[in-house]
């Protein structure tokens, strides 16, 4: 098995009024294609700053990321996001959806950003998938937060993505809404095959995955 | 909570400014005191130096001013009461030299002129100014640069006034009772009065304005004033000093309130601006406010200090409003230059009150309402950050918004009605205009399903903040309305006009012709293989009476017609109604007609003439009366001689006549022009090319003044855009970072960023378009009389210039998106 993504001795740090903070330290780690890896720790050990530097959002203080074969920091920023374009799908706790965007618009997105030929054609099949067919004209604010999320993860999906990201993806949904979503989010990475990593508080959800790393001050432990 | 409010609003006030929380506010308050101020300063100095100069505009402190030659009785009343006189002639003609010809405003003075002020000549074109010791020498003239330009002339040349040769002793540099520019179409010379007779240009039917000046103690004026004033005829005035230059009074008064409310539209967008900014800090205040409500702030502490905040900005956005709108006004004195030959007082401190109060009340009617609503913020907010207050109610944000505007429309204006249509006007065209402008931006969700990311993004952008666009758009849309009228419509209408003048439409006219000179005039034209122009005797008589009721100026409110029945008319004579003429109503007279009048229609409705109404002159001293048997439409702008009140023929041959005529000229034959001067010395030429250029040189002046002015206005719709880039930055923020994260890059945001603005700038722009070529097909109609065929240079330069403006203003104000680390968003959530 090849990793999809692997960090080589991680390290962010942050300068502050009371002088350099270091969010990760050292973090070393490789998720093959297929798994389903679980990121746990309390508030503050880094978690969200970790899936941000795997998915180059940010460039580490030091150490490297390898997403795909590529060293990030090797690209720059437009060519880090044509990567993310073609490798990665994203869905966050609090749903981002573009609210000036349709629920049609908004999972069209990436697959406009990708150059994708039938964007709209394939757009609509996942809204249908996710079971939002008939929300497709609807904007963000007139869907509740259950169905934003699933627009969210039909966007997520939309490219066929080697790597999905989530970061608390139930956070922001009530128990029942959050159990039907984490099953969505995992019959989808079943149907599509793709590698999932995704930060979480939620213990169910994470033993739901087929691995857990757990994020200490910065450190894996 | 401990601490006074003042000195906390002070520190929050500080903290707020530097957090650049509330510099778009600053700058739109700025721009609002620095518009009304600009125009306040300026027309207060002006008036500054009217008031100051009043005995010095006159030359004099009373004049006796009549079109007939001064009585000598007046000449001995003033002997008596002690005064000290002068004499002036004032006429128009023409100054020859070799074979240039040029329009000049005669004035022959005697020793005494001017009795107040001095004035100052130079020995070449706007050299070193001295104050002479009198009058012109005999056989001598000063004349003002332009007439010095125009002829090629210099000091010590020679120039040909009628039959008597001058020679230019000096360049005129002022001349206390010239006044303004604007009136004045041809330049100054000025001569000696012993050397009038010389040229032998008053003859009958010249237009003169004669004028005793007179100087003394008051008592002594008042003695004069009681003698004298009795016997004054309707041709005679007596002007105190603040009669001085009563169309330059007048000008200034119509000019400080127009402008003044032009100013006030850039007030009322920029208290968009500043309502805008005033909503998206009150929202982030209140975390702030809640935390101190739960420290124990009470809600009139938080009132006090939002409140005294708000005092506090007022002050100094006045202040530094106060400042660039004083820069500015001396940028308008330099574009005005030369209009005002006074040199300008220091303005006084009221419009820089004006300033403070605008400030003020642009606050407290647009920033007021949400920052108090501010105080109200349930405690609880610090556990459940859904909590909000309740809102304002909308009649207190429009209510106090509208009372704001209408308050300083009222003070603007110092007139009720004007101000309620201006300001109902106002309401109604940005009614209009935003109406237009939400249809646009409706039809934009259209235009959504085809294109790139980028163009759906941007569009997107437009159509969610759609409130805001609108605002935006009809901010931007007044401002390129107006320089759209000012620049492309205006010279479009001026085009227009003159290429409906037929090619050969008279270009010259000749006034003064006596009747002995008719059959050698017509030779001479014809001697040179031109057409005999029509040549039409014209008669001046004073129109006293109407129906038995004796004519007074003071009868009639429209200052046009209180002119017209102060001045002479020129009457006239034809057997047939004249070409261009058409009969409006009545009939015209038959051979053997007498007593009665044809009258133009615009004259018989100013004057409150009909038809079968009697009209009394009096001419050369006698009265000749008729009814009114037909009204007649003129086409004025055809340069062809016309009269507004014709008789038949038979009536008004008895009396002394001088002739005019009107003919076109070919460029190539201007030189005809001196031989026929130098024939012909009494008689005046007028060139209308001339008389057009300048006329058109002062419009150019005008409108710049107005494009200055309305230039606030483009600075209040760039408040508006910032303000509203401001009040949605967090959202474009996120919105860029969310891209990113799905992989746009720079150019797609940029991309999406540059669709918005320009998209919406082009909407302004085609909107002014629309606006500007509406007002210009109703000018063209209403004042011109003629369609207007629409120009589509005004909607390419309207949606161009308004795309590429908007678009690097609305850029400059966003680009920080682009920079943004998208790892913002996960950082956030």
């Amino acid at each position: 098995m090849t990793a999809i993504v692997e960090a080589r001795g991680l390290t962010k740090q942050v300068s502050s009024p009371e002088g350099t903070l270091t969010i990760l330290d050292d973090v070393t780690l490789a998720i093959e294609a297929g798994e389903a890896v679980a990121i746990v720790g309390a508030s503050g050990s880094g978690k969200s700053t970790l899936l941000g530097l795997l998915a180059g959002l940010d460039l580490p203080s030091a150490g490297r990321v390898i997403l795909s074969g590529n060293d990030l920091a090797q690209l720059d920023e437009d060519g880090r996001a044509a990567l993310r374009a073609r490798t990665l799908g994203f869905v966050f706790q609090s749903f981002q959806l573009l609210p000036s965007l349709t629920a049609l618009e908004n999972v069209m997105l990436p697959l406009e950003l990708a150059g994708a030929a039938h964007a709209r054609s394939e757009a609509r099949a996942l809204l249908e998938r996710v079971g939002l067919a008939a929300r497709a004209g609807h904007y963000p604010n007139q869907l509740s937060g259950g169905e934003q999320q699933r627009v969210a993860i039909a966007r997520a999906f939309a490219t066929g993505p080697k790597l999905l990201l989530a970061d608390e993806p139930t956070g922001n949904l009530d128990t029942r809404t959050g159990a039907r979503i984490i099953d969505l989010l995992f019959e989808l990475n079943a149907e599509h095959g793709t590698t999932l990593a995704l930060v979480t508080h939620d213990a169910h959800l994470a033993a739901r995955c087929g691995r857990q790393l757990v994020l200490e001050a910065g450190c894996l432990a | 909570m401990s601490g006074h409010p003042a000195a906390f609003s002070l520190r929050m006030l500080r903290r707020s400014l530097r957090a650049g929380e509330l510099r778009v506010l600053l700058a739109a308050l700025v721009i609002a005191v620095a518009s009304v101020t600009s125009v306040g300063f300026f027309t207060d100095r002006v008036r500054g130096a009217m008031d100051q100069q009043a005995s010095e505009m006159l030359a004099a402190d009373r004049v006796v001013e009549s079109n007939r030659p001064l009585r000598p009785a007046w000449r001995a009343a003033a002997g008596a009461a002690g005064l000290a006189q002068a004499e002036t002639w004032a006429f128009r003609s023409v100054v020859m030299v070799g074979d240039r010809l040029e329009l000049a405003e005669v004035k022959a003075v005697d020793a005494g002129y001017p009795l107040r002020g001095a004035l100052r000549i130079a020995d070449t074109a706007f050299g070193s100014e001295r104050v002479p010791e009198g009058p012109p020498a005999a056989g001598t003239a000063w004349v003002e640069p332009r007439l010095l330009q125009a002829l090629g002339l210099r000091v010590g040349d020679s120039l040909l006034l009628g039959e008597l040769s001058l020679t230019v002793a000096a360049v005129l540099a002022y001349e206390p009772d010239r006044g303004g520019e604007v009136f004045n179409i041809a330049p100054r010379l000025l001569m000696n009065l012993a050397d009038v007779p010389a040229t032998r240009l008053i003859q009958t039917g010249s237009l003169v304005n004669y004028r005793l000046l007179l100087a003394g103690e008051p008592q002594a004026l008042a003695r004069f004033q009681e003698r004298v004033q009795p016997t004054l005829g309707p041709a005679d005035r007596l002007l105190g000093v603040r009669d001085a230059r009563p169309e330059l009074r007048a000008a200034l008064e119509r000019a400080e309130r127009y402008l003044g409310l032009a100013a006030l539209v850039s007030v009322m967008l920029a208290s968009v601006a500043v309502a805008t900014a005033a909503h998206r800090y009150a929202r982030r205040e209140l975390d702030g406010a809640a935390v101190m409500r739960c420290l124990g702030a009470s809600q009139g502490f938080l009132t006090t200090a939002f409140g005294l905040q708000l005092a506090w900005l007022a002050l100094a956005g006045a202040l530094l409003g106060i400042a660039v709108g004083y820069g500015a006004q001396a940028l308008m004195v330099g574009l005005f230059g030369g209009l005002f030959a006074a040199h300008l007082p220091p303005p006084s401190p009221l419009p820089a009150l004006f300033g403070l109060v605008t400030a003020l009340v642009t606050l407290a009617g647009f920033a007021l309402p949400p920052l108090l609503a501010v105080r109200q913020v349930p405690p609880l907010r610090v556990l459940r950050r859904d909590l909000l207050p309740l809102p304002p109610r909308a009649h207190v944000v429009y209510g106090a918004a509208l009372a704001a505007l209408a308050g300083l429309m009222l003070w603007q204006s110092r007139d009720p009605a004007l101000a309620a249509v201006v300001l109902g006007g106002a309401l109604v065209t940005v009614g209009v205009l935003a109406l237009a402008a939400w249809t646009l931006v409706a039809a934009l969700r259209g235009l959504r399903q085809a294109g790139s990311v980028s163009w759906r993004f941007g569009l997107a952008a437009l159509t969610r903040r759609a409130r805001s666009t609108v605002a935006q758009v009809v901010a931007f849309g007044v401002g390129i309305m107006v320089l759209l009228v000012l620049t492309l419509v205006r010279t479009d209408l001026m085009n227009e006009w003159r290429a409906r003048l037929p090619p050969d439409a008279p270009n010259h006219f000749l006034v003064n012709v006596q009747p002995d000179q008719l059959a050698e005039l017509r030779g001479f034209f014809r001697a040179r293989g031109l057409a005999e122009p029509g040549l039409y005797p014209m008669v001046r008589g004073r129109l006293v009476a109407i129906n038995e009721r004796e004519v007074s100026a003071a009868d009639y409110q429209d200052s046009r017609a209180q002119r017209l029945v102060r001045r002479e008319f020129n009457l006239s004579w034809n057997a047939r109604l004249p070409e261009g003429n058409q009969l409006s109503g009545g009939r015209w007279w038959s051979g053997a007609a007498g007593g009665e009048w044809s009258v133009e229609q615009g004259l018989a409705e100013t004057l409150g003439i009909g038809l079968g109404d009697r009209l009394v002159f009096s001419v050369a001293g006698q009265r000749v009366d008729g009814r009114v048997s037909s009204l007649r439409t003129v086409a004025w702008d055809s340069f062809n001689v016309n009269f507004f009140v014709l008789g038949p023929p038979g009536v008004l041959e008895a009396y002394p006549a001088s002739y005019i005529t009107s003919f076109h000229l070919a460029p190539e034959a201007k030189p005809l022009l001196a031989e026929l001067v130098r024939q012909f010395p009494n008689v005046t030429v007028i060139d209308v090319d001339a008389l057009m250029e300048r006329v058109r040189d002062i419009m150019d002046r005008v409108s710049h003044a107005v494009e200055f002015v309305f230039a606030f206005t483009l600075a209040a719709g760039l408040a508006v855009l910032f303000a509203a880039v401001q009040a949605s930055r967090e959202e474009r923020l996120r919105e860029a970072a969310v891209l990113r994260t799905l992989g746009a890059r720079r150019r797609h945001i940029l991309g999406a960023l540059v669709v918005e603005f320009a998209v919406l700038g082009a909407l302004a722009g085609l909107l002014a378009a629309t606006a500007a070529a509406g007002l210009g097909a109703v000018l063209a109609s209403v004042v011109f009389d003629f369609g207007y065929d629409l120009n589509g240079w005004v909607w390419l330069v309207g949606a161009v210039g308004g795309a590429l403006g908007v678009g690097v203003a609305g850029l400059a104000g966003t680009h920080r998106v682009l920079v943004q680390p998208p790892l913002w968003t996960l950082r956030r959530v």
